[in-house]
């Protein structure tokens, strides 16, 4: 045998690169043939970008690591199915930079929460838990009553579409306006509706009057899992 | 057996080292492992008890759970672990490779307080709500680059020294410190690209979106396991129980196998944390075929390591650290082949997203990353700080004990709590209605929660007693005298 | 035909190629010839001229 292991062994460099090369290949076969969108996404309508609030929901959301213990992914298993709903779709989280799949089920699965609980339910149940469900050990997040820091929404809708997701130039240049007409039921929202369909347009934390952290995240909550209609799916739109 | 019997029967003159080694760096990192290991344990018991008992969260936003997990997660891992790894590999390379440690002082302490700050800048991030929200990788951009600028310069030095040895060979635990490093890096930039809302401000927006994020952050995820908490304890393994033991490694022709196999075969068991979810069914055939061929490369290892001691058992008995290194490796083939079988897709289908999970990382943390670190700590104070052996091997014992004790706690109350969730959630009544609502599995965790606070809380007070130790070893004029044949309960338990 | 199509022969080749090398790792690791030199390598660590590592076990 011409080929003598002492010489991987003598030469750190040929040690690295060798190495470096066994490492690679396992992320390169399971990771790059993902991209290939015609086969991980189901082809399936209703699939939007966040509207300006969801957005910012959504950043409250993982900020406060609600992900370490609700997960928002719903699995092909029958008691699952029938306890959350449909089960999830490639296509429901295209948009999601970062993904919020979860790993841990301390709390339920949030995948489809939106609609399911009303608003009221949402702003009790995040300043105190307990007062509507007894058993809960939820934190309490009384402090999320505070004002909305959205001063940079654009720039939030920028970013985005710099890591891909399809924001027109019309909907960066009227973030501002579609978030203050989604927390206030008395403002025309016949254009936010145009541009991001089925948004839910509503004083979330029962105060139209201030846009609040509260506001935000069951904003984003209400949302979740409402925007594809499975009546409509035809099966074959499902396979990936 | 004679020591001859397993000494290579080729005479070999090995070059001798003719610079100082850089020792006085590794000292610190010991004191940083400490220091780090006891706040990685408090952080959990603290999140393990808000979990029986909510008010501990105190309504405060800094306080919650869902900030807290992060510090305790980060500061096990990277803190408690990163430590043990960045002290003992410089270690190791120094003594193995018989060099000094390239770029000297100077590129050492960089490496240092770099890693220390990064630590103390991510945990407050955390505190304050800044996360990216991937687990393990929650730092944001600022950090992650400032963390890359350490992680080159570590590589550069544990390169260097590897160019620069006197030793003809390099030794098998500096492939595995290598292979960690240089994969750690590769993870860590792949991971975490993504672009900031601004440059003044923390908030980034991960450069992939659903299914591609999920693969590469759970491809980045188990290797984090994989290569962070798997190949670089290795590379401690193969150093220290020979080193402690007297003896070389059971077998080197096995550890090249062991360490092939191991580095192809993990990078690909990614996907087994996506079982049923949206990611195409390929990748996660593939996940669980190449995690159930780990199960072979792990229990390779895990032999290599126990038969180590192949004719020199009774060190066990006397001699702490290997104690520690050697239970760890059994909780290492523990977990290796608890890991392959929750990678079967119908076994998943019960574990995932319940406690059993959490029962199964702590084995492999607690059981295989901290006793193995504990061994080599035990083994390094005296060494490092030149004195003859530990200032009690008694209270290391009572260590041991505590800490075995509260990881069976642990585990077994996350086993039970894990399996029983996962069949309320599934279970039917007679009238086929799902027979539990999710809050009532909630309710029905709450003992095992308290039991598993219980066990957290004993291997907190185990490293009490280990850092009190150490801290007498390092500061005593002479160590106590040791009795012959050392005395005490535990000691007589632990000659099985 | 895209790259795409190509996937399923790839990743099959993959894993009879690799299948090939560790065949190949593990032939040439156990080759009776070497066992002594590979063997002799196990003692790097214990050969360690750094005086500190020495006084420790004797207890």
């Amino acid at each position: 045998m011409a080929f003598r292991h002492a010489v991987i062994e003598r030469n750190s460099i040929l040690l690295l690169v060798l190495t470096l090369l066994t490492v690679s290949i396992g992320g390169l076969v399971e990771i790059v043939p993902l991209f290939a969108v015609e086969t991980t996404i189901e082809r399936v309508a209703g699939v939007r970008p966040y509207a300006p609030l969801e957005l910012m929901g959504r950043n409250i959301y993982i900020r406060e690591g609600c992900y370490l213990c609700h997960s928002q992914q719903i699995r092909p298993l029958r008691d699952e199915v029938e306890r959350y709903g449909h089960y999830s779709l490639a296509a429901e989280s295209m948009y999601d930079h970062p993904f919020q799949w979860g790993s841990k089920r301390t709390g339920p699965d949030l995948a489809r929460v939106g609609g399911k609980y009303s608003n009221e339910w949402h702003a009790a149940h995040m300043i105190d838990p307990r007062s509507v469900v007894p058993e809960s050990i939820m934190p309490a997040y009384p402090f999320l009553d505070r004002p909305l820091d959205y001063a940079l929404i654009a720039d939030h809708l920028k970013a985005n579409r710099a890591v891909g997701v399809p924001y027109t130039d019309e909907m960066v240049a009227s973030a501002r306006a579609d978030l203050e007409a989604q927390s206030n039921p008395d403002a025309d929202s016949t254009a936010l509706l145009k541009r991001y369909p089925k948004a839910v347009v509503a004083a979330f934390d029962g105060n139209a009057a201030r846009i609040t952290e509260m506001d935000a995240l069951i904003a984003y909550l209400q949302m979740l899992g409402t925007l594809v209609k499975f009546s409509d799916v035809k099966p074959d739109a499902l396979r990936q | 057996m004679s020591l001859a019997a397993v000494a290579s029967p080729i005479a070999v003159v090995r070059p001798r080292t003719d610079e100082a080694l850089l020792d006085n760096v590794t000292r610190a990192f010991v004191i940083a492992i400490c220091f780090w290991g006891v706040v990685a344990f408090v952080a959990g018991v603290y999140i393990a008890l808000q979990l029986a008992f909510p008010a501990l969260n105190l309504g405060l936003e800094w306080t919650t759970f869902g900030r807290l997990r992060p510090v305790h997660t980060s500061a096990a891992i990277f803190a408690f672990g990163g430590n043990a790894m960045l002290g003992t590999s410089f270690h190791v390379v120094q003594r193995t490779c018989r060099a000094r440690l390239f770029g000297g002082a100077p590129v050492a302490w960089f490496i240092f307080w770099g890693y220390q700050f990064f630590i103390v800048m991510a945990a407050l991030s955390y505190v304050l709500g800044v996360t990216q929200s991937k687990e393990y990788a929650e730092p944001e951009w600022y950090l992650d680059l400032f963390l890359a600028v350490i992680w080159v310069t570590y590589l550069v030095a544990f390169m260097g020294s590897l160019i620069k040895r006197r030793e003809p060979h390099i030794y098998v635990a500096n492939w595995f410190y290598l292979a960690f490093i240089i994969t750690v890096a590769m993870l860590h930039i792949v991971n975490n690209l993504s672009v900031p809302v601004s440059l003044a401000g923390a908030k980034s927006y991960t450069l992939f979106a659903g299914v591609q994020d999920a693969m590469t952050q759970w491809w980045y995820g188990h290797n984090a396991v994989g290569f962070f908490l798997t190949a670089g304890f290795l590379g401690m393994m193969y150093y220290f129980i020979p080193k402690a033991a007297g003896r070389p490694v059971y077998s080197y022709r096995l550890s090249i196998i062991h360490f092939w196999s191991l580095i192809f075969l993990y990078i690909w068991a990614g996907p087994h944390h996506l079982h049923y979810t949206a990611l195409p069914d390929w990748a996660q055939t593939l996940g669980m075929v190449f995690s159930i061929m780990l199960w072979m490369p792990s229990w390779g290892g895990m032999i290599n390591g126990v038969m180590t001691l192949s004719g020199a058992w009774d060190k066990l008995r006397t001699d702490p650290s290997l104690r520690f290194s050697v239970t760890a490796v059994g909780f290492y083939g523990m977990s290796t082949f608890e890991g392959p079988m929750m990678s079967v897709k119908q076994v998943n289908a019960l574990s995932h997203y319940t406690d059993w999970t959490i029962g199964h990382v702590h084995s492999g943390a607690l059981g295989w990353n901290a006793l193995v670190t504990f061994g080599a700590v035990y083994f390094l104070v005296p060494v490092l700080w030149g004195k003859k052996a530990l200032w009690s091997t008694r209270l290391a014992s009572w260590h041991f004990w505590i800490a075995t004790i509260g990881i069976v706690l642990y585990i077994t109350a996350m086993w039970v709590s894990g399996i029983m969730q996962g069949l309320m959630w599934r279970a039917y009544d007679a009238l086929g209605f799902l027979q539990y609502s999710f809050v009532e599995t909630v309710e029905a965790m709450r003992p095992f929660y308290i039991i598993r606070a219980l066990g957290g809380l004993c291997f907190l007070s185990g490293a009490l007693l280990m850092v009190y130790n150490l801290w007498r070893t390092a500061t005593s004029a002479e160590p106590e005298p040791q009795s012959a044949v050392p005395s005490g309960p535990a000691v007589a338990h632990a000659a099985q | 035909m895209s790259l795409i199509d190509l996937l399923p022969q790839a990743r099959s080749l993959w894993t009879v190629w690799f299948f090939l090398v560790f065949l190949g790792v593990v032939t040439w690791t156990l080759w009776p010839g070497r066992r002594r030199e590979l063997e002799a390598r196990g003692r790097i660590p214990l050969d360690d001229d750094q005086p500190q590592g020495g006084g420790r076990h004797g207890r």
